[in-house]
């Protein structure tokens, strides 16, 4: 919202204040301003010239060269403007001053020298009509500065709209103008009204029918309009303001809502009989003033004359009631209708408009009356032989409780944390226009109407009011003063942190971030689809967020996709949150997912897989001190492999799935390449318990090394193994290592290393055989035996 | 016996003259110091010679023997000395700048950022907390004050999921609700002060560009105590953010607009590139917009069981929110926002560690 200053100053008297200053404290103390014009900063040396002759150009077919009278001198000066003729009083910028940030210099056109400029109205900055130059009143003596004429020079700042969302009384210079009074101690002025001078008992016929939506309308007949042009003052503050001039009465209704913050509409009186407030009991076609049509829906209040619809309640008036250039009766209406029916229907109909953005902030239902008075006022210092043809009718369904609210120094002070007084409270709440009734620091704090529409309900909310002049730069600042007590990182923190250092540092992963949907076409690229799950409300099936993804790996494996170029080998990681499916009760089942996805070019298939197995250890051991089983399983989801999807267990627990790419995915990622999938569940992991450390001293003596080279046949794994060496029963087994790993197409042959320590002395050979020659009985039953 | 020695000794200093490496050395030691070789031989002699010679020639044999021995040391120590300089010369001097990039890991640069701030906070004694990603309409809504017909709570801003009453979180305040009861009761009975931050991704239906995202993260903290003024909050605020930015910062407040504060702030930062003259990044005004805060609105107190309907402003507390996103785009001069959530490696993998 545009805010100017000279429309403050007839409200609030700031002579002597640094301008600039006072709406630097506006920003810290109200609302943000977004940016401040000079405006008239750049008009100089413009005078009221009168046109003494006008000839036409000799070469030309437009321009005319004429003689212009600027009380200090004649000019010739040539012109273009199809208005420009002998007699009139216009705007003159003589050569040495500036229009518009341009300098006025004396310059041959077309062969004639010019001497001067006359200037439009857009010239000077203080409308967009460009249509000729400025018509002044003939008696305006030749040589006056047009700047003693017009109000040119202003100061207008601009204030975010979405700080003023909780403050309707700001939405209107007067509003504004109250801050700057409570913020420099002068007193705000009384809004100039006129009474209704009519004595009859002649009434608008106004019924709302729909007393919900409806809380007030305030309505006046008024007859014998004459005037249809708005005093320049007027026109131009509504142009500094980002509105336009179109008619007087158009223009008093839009002034008065940039003053107050009051919306109103003015009907053309001939089009007016009964006024009726109610929502369509159907859908029915409006045409708005714009000349759009719409199809208002049941729940949309709308403004009727008789049963006919002539306006959306608080957006827009209908084309056939609207008043033009030549009205000369109307029906004036001011009211307050309900601030989400507005937005709802504005936002419905795409049509938000400046009146539907001040009502949809809860305006305060008492500044109906006052607008109308206003109205009035403006409309008879524009055109005094206006005629009111009715009482001000004013039906008010419903009111606002007034709020009083009590409030003590001690809580204010308690609440800011520093000593602001009595005195200082009860000025700073009178300022704002509170009625503050006080006995010494007690007060009882009646709220005003303007603020009791949904922002002041409350003794904080007061803390508010008393903060922000007092100025919270200017507050002592201060630490707490609390108990020591330990804030250690949670369980779920730890793992967290340990598993993404394990990740990065050691494996050397990327951690990535990817979004919660699964995308159709992100997913279609590989050969998949999304599976069924949770989706967004109203989504399409098509949607990039439509979807819930049930698996991190439905966003990493196209992330890998895209990142083929990346590198001929490279991992990704990322914890992060898929749904899988719903709970018994019918909410999203939200599991927090630990997704592990290697790729590579180099290294086969069975390395990768290897070094996912090394990454699964790692993170159990690291954090749980625990091994980990694996049994292999039947595929789940599509980009599974049949034969190598295996789940990883720790304490009986499941906590995640290991698998290689199925070949029909595989293909589609990159020829030759080989990925690897771990996903985790970390909310299973966190409740898994975790072993203790235990410390084995170590011995002091040498430990006996015996390598055994086995053959093992097809369909043994290394866990079978093991049970052949169970710890428990060798107890000075304190090492067992795979040295060397020998696959051929017929055999498969390893080499174990195993080795023997004793606390107090060195295990003879003998000794070691004969634990050795255990091992190997056990091995024969399964069939692995010594390579020859 | 004598001219003997003085034949060898000839011998030896010619045959030493012609040794240059350990091998040779060593048979030049052999041939005269072996159990064979020419001293012992020397020696043997010596029995055959009589009673009286015997003593003045053993003497001269000892220390002839001496004599070659320690030319042997010096020769070997000459050669060992040479064999050091060999290597060292025919070393090879390595080119480290040539470019050895062996794989690397990264970090999110949301971790980065977010652990920073959680170490910071950390210190401060406050409590990291983690809050779902999927809440409800209550938690995210109605227990902050908003009421049914803000426009937050429209379709149009907020993913509602098909799942009865659930949305995906807008805010990470949705989290305050469940943090006021997990840590209330402490509060309350061991006057344990409830001090907790937590961060958490936040989605919002936003179309997607380079400076819009439908999915960011958020860090939002609370404190909570018998007698928490403005007065601490500002102080708390500028203590946080000068340890956030390792620099004296200094804030200004504003009044803002959020239906679970009161009073509402915003809060400003003195450009840090600027130092407040203003220039691009502030938008010449000085100051840089960086995260709302305020006082905890007396309902969401209540709604979070920390005071009753009889004592409403019994406890009274804090609340900050901080974008995590931006802090990340602010610290590293990521101009795309996108980049954060679309996986490119090579935008991430440079995010090595810290």
């Amino acid at each position: 919202m545009f805010v100017s200053m000279n429309w403050i100053r007839d409200f609030v008297d700031l002579e002597g204040e640094d301008i600039e200053k006072l709406i630097q404290r506006f920003t810290l103390s109200t609302a943000e301003v977004e940016g401040i014009q000079y405006k008239g900063s750049d008009i100089k040396e413009v005078v009221a010239g009168k046109i003494i002759s006008c000839e036409d150009h000799p070469d030309s077919d437009h321009l005319h060269v004429l003689k212009v009278d600027a009380g200090d001198g004649i000019y010739d000066v040539v012109c273009g403007a199809p208005n420009a003729r002998c007699g009139i009083t216009t705007a003159f910028a003589k050569t040495g001053g500036s229009v518009g940030g341009m300098k006025i210099k004396s310059a041959k056109l077309r062969g004639v020298v010019s001497n001067g400029m006359c200037c439009s109205t857009k010239e000077l900055g203080i409308s967009d009509d460009h249509e000729g130059i400025m018509e002044l009143d003939d008696d305006i003596a030749c040589g006056t500065d047009i700047k003693t004429i017009f109000p040119i020079d202003d100061v207008i700042f601009e204030v975010d709209n979405k700080s003023l969302t909780n403050r309707p009384d700001l939405w209107g210079h007067y509003g504004i103008a109250r801050e700057f009074a409570a913020l420099t101690g002068h007193p705000l002025k009384e809004l100039p009204v006129m009474e209704n001078p009519y004595d009859g008992d002649a009434k608008v016929n106004v019924t709302i029918a729909n007393k919900d939506l409806c809380f007030r309308y305030t309505s006046i007949r008024i007859e014998n309009i004459t005037k249809h042009v708005s005093p320049m003052q007027m026109q131009i503050r509504l142009y500094y303001c980002g509105s336009r001039a179109i008619n007087l009465l158009a223009d008093i209704t839009n002034y008065i809502m940039l003053e107050l913050g009051q919306p109103m509409h003015a009907f053309d009186g001939h089009f007016i009989d009964s006024i009726v407030v109610d929502t369509p009991k159907e859908n029915i076609n409006f045409t708005t003033l714009d000349g759009n049509s719409h199809e208002i829906t049941p729940d949309t209040l709308m403004i009727y004359n008789n049963d006919t619809a002539v306006a959306i309640a608080g957006i827009m008036g209908g084309l056939d009631s609207e008043i033009t250039a030549d009205t000369d009766t109307l029906v004036l209406e001011s009211a307050n209708f309900d601030g989400v029916c507005v937005r709802k229907s504005a936002s419905r109909l795409g049509l938000r408009t400046d009146a539907s953005a001040r009502y949809e902030k809860t305006l305060d239902p008492e500044m109906t009356l006052t607008a109308v008075k206003r109205f009035l006022k403006l409309l008879y210092d524009a055109d005094p032989g206006i005629k009111c043809a009715s009482e001000v009718t004013d039906v008010y369904v419903k009111h606002y409780p007034t709020i009083t609210i009590p409030i003590n120094k001690a809580f204010v002070d308690r609440y800011t944390g520093i000593d602001i007084s009595a005195d200082r409270i009860e000025a700073t709440l009178s300022s704002l226009g509170f009625d503050v009734k006080r006995s010494g620091d007690e007060m009882n704090v009646t709220v005003p109407s303007y603020r009791a529409t949904k922002d002041i309900s409350m003794q904080a909310d007061l803390v508010e009011e008393i903060t922000r002049i007092y100025g919270y730069d200017n507050f002592e600042i201060k630490t707490t003063f609390e108990p020591l007590l330990p804030a250690r990182k949670t369980a779920r923190k730890i793992n967290e942190n340990n598993i993404k250092d394990a990740l990065v540092r050691r494996f050397c992963l990327h951690e990535v971030h990817s979004r919660i949907w699964c995308d159709p076409d992100d997913l279609r690229d590989l050969g998949l689809s999304p599976e069924d799950n949770v989706r967004l409300l109203g989504s399409s099936e098509e949607s990039e967020t439509g979807i819930l993804r049930t698996s991190l790996m439905q966003c990493l494996l196209p992330f890998v996709y895209k990142n083929r170029s990346f590198d001929d080998s490279f991992g990704i990681f990322e914890i992060g949150r898929c749904v899988r499916n719903t709970k018994a009760d019918g909410t999203a089942d939200e599991r927090r997912n630990l997704g592990v996805l290697l790729y590579s070019k180099e290294e086969s298939e069975k390395s990768l897989y290897m070094t996912a197995v090394d990454i699964i250890n790692t993170v159990f051991s690291e954090n749980k001190h625990l091994r980990v089983e694996y049994k292999k399983t039947q595929p789940e989801h599509a980009w599974q492999h049949p034969k190598n999807t295996t789940e990883f267990y720790a304490e009986g627990k499941m906590a995640g799935t290991l698998n290689t790419l199925h070949p029909a995915i595989l293909k589609k990622i990159a020829k030759n390449c080989a990925i690897v999938c771990i996903e985790m569940d970390m909310d299973v992991f966190d409740a898994i318990g975790s072993c203790d450390l235990e410390f084995n001293e170590p011995s002091r003596f040498p430990a006996v090394d015996y390598d055994l080279s086995l053959v093992v046949p097809e369909g043994v794994r290394f866990d079978d193994m093991e049970q052949c060496w169970d710890r428990k029963d060798n107890p000075e087994l304190s090492k067992v290592k795979v040295i060397d790993i020998y696959d051929s197409e017929d055999t498969k042959s390893i080499t174990i290393r195993f080795s023997f320590v004793l606390d107090d002395r060195t295990l003879t050979g003998e000794e070691v055989q004969k634990r050795i020659d255990v091992i190997l009985n056990k091995l024969e039953q399964k069939n692995v035996r010594l390579r020859s | 016996m004598k001219d003997r020695i003085k034949e060898l000794k000839e011998k030896f200093s010619a045959q030493l003259g012609t040794v240059y490496d350990q091998k040779s050395l060593e048979e030049l030691r052999l041939a005269f110091l072996s159990k064979k070789g020419h001293v012992s031989a020397l020696m043997s002699e010596l029995a055959k010679l009589p009673g009286d010679q015997k003593k003045e020639a053993g003497a001269l044999i000892n220390s002839f023997k001496q004599e070659i021995s320690a030319h042997f040391d010096e020769k070997m120590e000459q050669i060992r000395k040479a064999e050091e300089e060999r290597l060292i010369n025919s070393a090879e001097s390595y080119d480290e700048s040539l470019p050895e990039e062996r794989a690397r890991g990264s970090y999110h640069p949301i971790t980065l950022v977010q652990r920073e701030l959680e170490d910071i906070f950390g210190s401060m004694g406050f409590d990291v907390e983690d809050y779902s990603e999927i809440v409800d309409d209550y938690h995210c809504f109605e227990a902050l004050n908003i009421p049914p017909y803000h426009p937050a709570r429209d379709m149009q801003d907020t993913y509602y999921l098909s799942t009865p009453n659930q949305l995906l979180k807008s805010h990470t305040s949705a989290a305050q609700n469940s943090i006021m009861h997990k840590y209330g009761p402490l509060l309350k009975e061991k006057g344990r002060p409830i001090r907790a931050v937590f961060p958490g991704r936040c989605f919002r239906n936003e179309d997607i560009d380079a400076c819009h995202e439908n999915t960011f993260f958020q860090m939002e903290g609370i404190m909570i105590d018998k007698n928490i003024s403005i007065s601490n909050l500002i102080y708390f605020m500028k203590t946080m953010l000068s340890e956030v930015f390792e620099r004296d910062v200094t804030v200004r407040l504003r009044p803002g607009f959020f239906p679970f504060v009161e009073p509402g702030f915003e809060l400003d930062i003195q450009c840090l590139i600027c130092g407040g003259k203003g220039c691009s990044s502030c938008k010449d005004s000085g100051w840089l917009e960086l995260c709302p805060c305020g006082m905890i609105h007396p309902n969401v107190l209540k709604y979070g069981g920390i005071n009753s309907e009889e004592d409403p402003y019994e406890y009274t507390g804090f609340a900050f929110g901080l974008g995590l996103t931006r802090l990340a785009m602010m610290k590293y001069g990521v101009k795309d926002i996108r980049t954060f959530n679309e996986g490119d490696l090579n935008a991430l993998s440079q995010f090595v560690s810290k």
